[in-house]
């Protein structure tokens, strides 16, 4: 259960990263709404987890935050990925993709098989 | 960094209250709401799905929370603000518990610092655990000096030592603008300070042969004695120094830290110089001994090894010199044991007993805890059952042990500071320059270390001992506020017993401290048979090259006399070979004149005065007459006696007229008795009057003697005049030890002893009582809360508040009455022991024993009045409700 969220965790950074990366200032609601569509609406993700992931990644520096308004005035904190978030974003899209890469030829003969 | 940087980040969110998350997610549900709206929901429901996704609003902020600060440091600072909040609601406990840690650990610390300096601080030498005190011993007298030829046998022969030297004390006078000075100082062999391991901060060391009788004379300064008479200057290196009318040159100075505690505070360290060619000197008789030893074990060389050695070369010289080293054998000693060896075992003896201070207050501290702990079970169940974790109350006491631990422990620290100042005021100027490692005492690294170990083991005693207590809640009985937990009757029976050994304790010391504080009173009561207020004593020396023939003496000692006596303010001035209230010594064995006589001891007393002694001392003269000036060494020799010689060796006769000489009565030693003076205490305070006889300075004159000064005003006043009076008739004459009489009978040994024993005890026997005190309140407190239901209902059956009272107090004077009548019993035992110590006051003194057991039992009474009221001021109703 908890290696599994942890997992989870990591992923989830990523993805914000890579989410902020595409789109630019976001806010936390509109992040939640773009990674639930990108996934083509698989993962259930509860918005609330998106928090404490954004204040995690703010703390280390990765991105900043400010408030400004929304497409719909509403007020809203947007969230800005930082130069250092961007190499960040590099180097854990490297490390993905190299897992990735080895876990699925792991997986590629099974996958024939079925 | 990140990590440490997101760290320092959620430390910061520890003290700030976070509304801005608040904000962010009221506008992210807002825009849910707004989508959902457009997506064609009601409102209701587009605000309920919105909530639905987010996954529930506190979830959100608490997951939120943990992220912004640090879980465990949160919910610290929360019990920290808790416990804060607690202590301050109740004042008398906190008070209470601090101040017993704070007296616990400022006496332990205080103490702690003496053995640091004392025992642990290393001494300034290289190496100083191979450093070895060596002298010869004798049948009488187990560490004699050594000689010089015996050193340098003892130097050339042994096997087992990298180097020996030797060292003896010199005092040198030197002239200072206001005239002469006696200064302390030094001679050593060549080597001493190589043996040591000391190398000067300026100059050199003395060379190897610097001290033979033809090498030049040189001196090396103490740091003190650089920076006071040389101004530190660094050019002094060359500089030539007069010292007893002999020109030195100065080669060194020595490293300020640089001690050296059997030579105190010597000034001048020179060479041994001996003076060989003169045949009848000290140096030049292998059997005058006066040096000390010090020696460099080689290595892996045992002490044990070393002194078979020294035997053996002991033995060798025996042989060879039968008539000088008869019955000479050796001695060794570690140096630290000749240095620090006297306070050690009072050191160890102090520090044992603020141990035991210490364990009593901390042992009434969690008993006042755990008395605390049972008032509070009510909402300890409560927090229980609302879902608290045990580690978590548990962590509850921890933090509330460490605060009150923290508070006393800094206390303590400022308290062991001034208790230091104290302590070392308690111990006289002249043995304070016997013990220089104590100059330094002060608040050092290790004995902080000390202070947090204490600390640290306080704190666990007193987070263990709710904690164990807590292990025995039960939720259910602890909310129903009807239990008691066999676990507190038993405190109360092993507490009980703690009181009675605490008051037990407390009695002991305080009759200790009150026969030591009545000796103290009895002995400065005792008669001197002369008027000791404003008398001014001093030390002279008189160089002997002006003033060694006796004609030059005795007219100096005529004219000190005639100059001193004109200065204004002094009425009356006396010279004298030994001052009063000092010893008895310096004998003299007698033999009457037309008397048989079978060779027996008749040994006194005896003192050289001048002819104005008696007048100035103002001493009675009983019969007869006193001396006249006149009375030198033209005519016959005459004596006063003290009463008591009279009524030892004339009883029933009349002395005046009688003559004494020595045993073999030569006729110049024959004296004639001219009158009887009442008995002037020659010896210390506690002592016998021996007998004692006076003769004239005039009739047998001397160049170092004592001044004694009658003033007519406060003595301080008229110190200057008189050394300046001394110095204008002669600039070389050294004056030292100027004081008043009174003074040195109060730093006199006798009276030091049981002044500075007094107040130790009395301190201790302070904090015992205040300790027996508060332990007995806390018992009973203790014991009034796991009885609050019963004495409730003894209240509802119609027990009259007169008798709670009573109930309460006889429970409190059972333990008080047994703390008093063992305490009683011990008190005459250790009394007894101590017996040396007391003066005119017997160890079962009924005065004191009452006085103390009052003093005891009035104390019990009002600590246990406190718990006693709040007895009888139980409301039945709140007592009975939650049957």
């Amino acid at each position: 259960m908890t290696a599994k969220t942890e997992i989870w965790q990591g992923t989830l950074a990523l993805m914000i990263l890579k989410t902020l990366d595409a789109l630019g200032p976001l806010h936390g609601y509109g992040i939640a709404r773009r990674i639930e569509q990108t996934s083509g609406d698989l993962l259930s993700l509860n918005y609330g987890t998106l928090y404490p992931s954004l204040l995690k990644l703010e703390q280390e520096g990765w991105i900043v935050s400010e408030w400004g308004v929304s497409e719909n005035n509403r007020k809203a904190k947007f969230y800005k990925l930082t130069r250092s978030g961007r190499k960040q974003l590099e180097r854990e899209a490297k490390e993905w993709n190299q897992t990735t890469a080895i876990v699925a030829r792991f997986f590629a003969p099974l996958e024939e098989h079925s | 960094m990140r990590k440490l940087r997101a760290l320092l980040l959620r430390l910061k969110g520890l003290f700030s209250k976070n509304d801005d998350f608040a904000d962010e997610l009221e506008s992210h549900l807002q825009m849910h709401i707004d989508d959902n709206i457009r997506a064609g929901m009601s409102p209701q429901d587009a605000r309920r799905d919105a909530l639905m996704k987010l996954g529930g609003l506190d979830q959100t902020k608490e997951a939120y929370r943990d992220r912004a600060t640090i879980p465990f440091l949160e919910s610290l600072v929360q019990d920290l603000r808790f416990t804060l909040r607690q202590l301050r609601k109740n004042p008398a406990f906190t008070i209470t518990a601090t101040t017993m840690i704070a007296l616990g650990i400022g006496a332990s610390v205080a103490i702690f610092a003496f053995v640091d300096a004392a025992l642990i601080k290393p001494l300034p030498y290289q190496n100083p655990a191979r450093l070895l005190f060596v002298t010869e011993s004798n049948r009488d007298i187990p560490r004699a000096a050594i000689s010089y030829f015996d050193y340098l046998d003892w130097k050339k022969q042994n096997r087992v030592f990298d180097s020996m030297d030797v060292y003896g004390p010199r005092g040198f006078a030197i002239a200072t603008p206001a005239g002469a000075e006696m200064v302390p100082g030094a001679r050593t062999s060549d080597g001493f300070f190589r043996t040591l391991g000391v190398t000067p901060v300026l100059g050199r060391d003395f060379y190897q042969g610097e001290d033979l009788p033809e090498a030049p004379q040189t001196v090396i300064l103490s740091y003190a004695s650089w920076q006071k008479r040389f101004g530190g200057k660094p050019d002094i290196i060359g500089q030539p120094v007069t010292l007893y009318e002999v020109p030195y040159t100065i080669i060194g100075v020595l490293p300020q830290n640089f001690h050296f505690a059997p030579l105190e505070n010597a000034e001048f360290w020179t060479t041994l110089h001996p003076a060989l060619h003169l045949a009848g000197t000290c140096d030049a008789r292998r059997s005058c001994h006066y040096l000390n030893g010090l020696a460099r074990l080689k290595e892996g060389v045992s002490a044990e090894a070393a002194l078979a050695d020294l035997k053996r070369i002991a033995k060798d010289l025996e042989a060879q010199y039968p008539d000088s080293n008869r019955d000479q054998g050796a001695t060794v000693a570690p140096l630290s044991e000749i240095i620090v060896g006297d306070v050690k075992p009072i050191l160890l003896l102090l520090l044992g007993g603020v141990g035991l201070l210490l364990l009593i207050a901390c042992i009434n501290v969690a008993s006042l805890l755990l008395v605390r702990s049972e008032t509070r079970r009510r909402e300890l169940s409560v927090r229980r059952a609302l879902g608290a974790t045990r580690t978590r109350l548990i962590r509850q006491f921890v933090i509330e042990g460490l605060v009150i631990v923290a508070v006393g422990t800094i206390a303590g620290l400022v308290s062991s500071y001034w208790a230091m100042q104290i302590l070392s005021g308690l111990i006289p100027k002249d043995m304070m320059v016997g013990m220089p490692y104590l100059d330094d005492l002060g608040l050092n690294p290790r004995v902080l270390m000390f202070a947090l170990v204490l600390a640290g083991f306080a704190t666990a005693l007193f987070s263990l001992s709710p904690a164990l207590r807590l292990s025995t809640l039960d939720v259910r009985e602890g909310m129903a506020e009807g239990a008691r937990g066999s676990a507190g009757k038993a405190w109360t029976r092993i507490g009980s017993k703690l009181v009675i050994l605490e008051l037990t304790t407390a009695m002991v010391l305080l009759v200790g401290a009150g026969l030591l504080a009545k000796s103290f009173h009895r002995l400065l009561q005792v008669d001197t048979n002369f008027e000791t207020r404003n008398l001014v004593t001093m030390r002279l020396r008189a160089p002997l090259s002006t003033y060694g023939e006796d004609p030059q003496a005795v007219a100096l000692q005529r004219k000190l006399v005639a100059e001193i006596r004109t200065l204004p303010g002094v009425s009356s001035v006396a010279l004298a070979d030994t001052l009063p209230v000092n010893f008895n010594g310096n004998t003299d064995w007698i033999r009457f004149v037309g008397r048989a006589y079978g060779g027996e001891h008749n040994e006194v007393n005896q003192r050289g005065v001048s002819s104005d002694y008696f007048t100035t001392l103002q001493a009675n003269l009983l019969r007869g007459r006193m001396f006249t000036d006149a009375e030198d060494q033209s005519k016959p020799q005459v004596v006063v006696i003290n009463q008591t010689l009279a009524k030892k060796y004339f009883p029933g006769e009349d002395p005046v007229g009688q003559r004494f000489g020595d045993t073999q009565l030569t006729p110049k030693s024959i004296k004639e008795i001219v009158g009887i003076v009442d008995d002037i205490r020659e010896g210390p305070l506690e002592s016998e009057i021996w007998p004692a006889y006076y003769y004239s300075l005039n009739q047998q004159p001397d160049i170092t003697y004592w001044v004694v000064a009658r003033t007519s005003q406060a003595e301080q006043s008229v110190m200057p005049a008189l050394a300046d009076a001394i110095h204008r008739i002669d600039s070389r004459i050294t004056v030292s030890y100027m004081t008043t009489m009174t003074a040195r009978i109060n730093e006199s040994p006798t009276v030091y002893l049981r002044r500075s024993s007094t107040w130790l005890v009395g301190g201790f026997a302070a904090v015992a009582l205040l300790l027996g005190v508060v332990g007995l309140y806390g018992v009973i407190a203790y014991s009034v809360s796991q009885r609050t239901r019963e004495i409730g209902v003894r209240i509802a059956l119609g027990a009259q508040r007169g008798t709670v009272y009573r109930l309460i107090l006889k429970e409190a004077g059972v333990l008080a009455l047994a703390g008093i009548v063992i305490g009683t019993g011990c008190a005459i035992v250790a009394a007894s022991l101590m017996r040396k110590l007391l003066f005119g006051t017997p160890p079962w003194d009924i005065t004191t024993l009452v006085c103390v057991a009052v003093v005891l039992g009035v104390s019990a009474l009002l600590a246990s009045f406190l718990p006693a009221r709040r007895a009888a001021s139980v409301d039945p109703i709140s007592a009975l409700r939650a049957e």
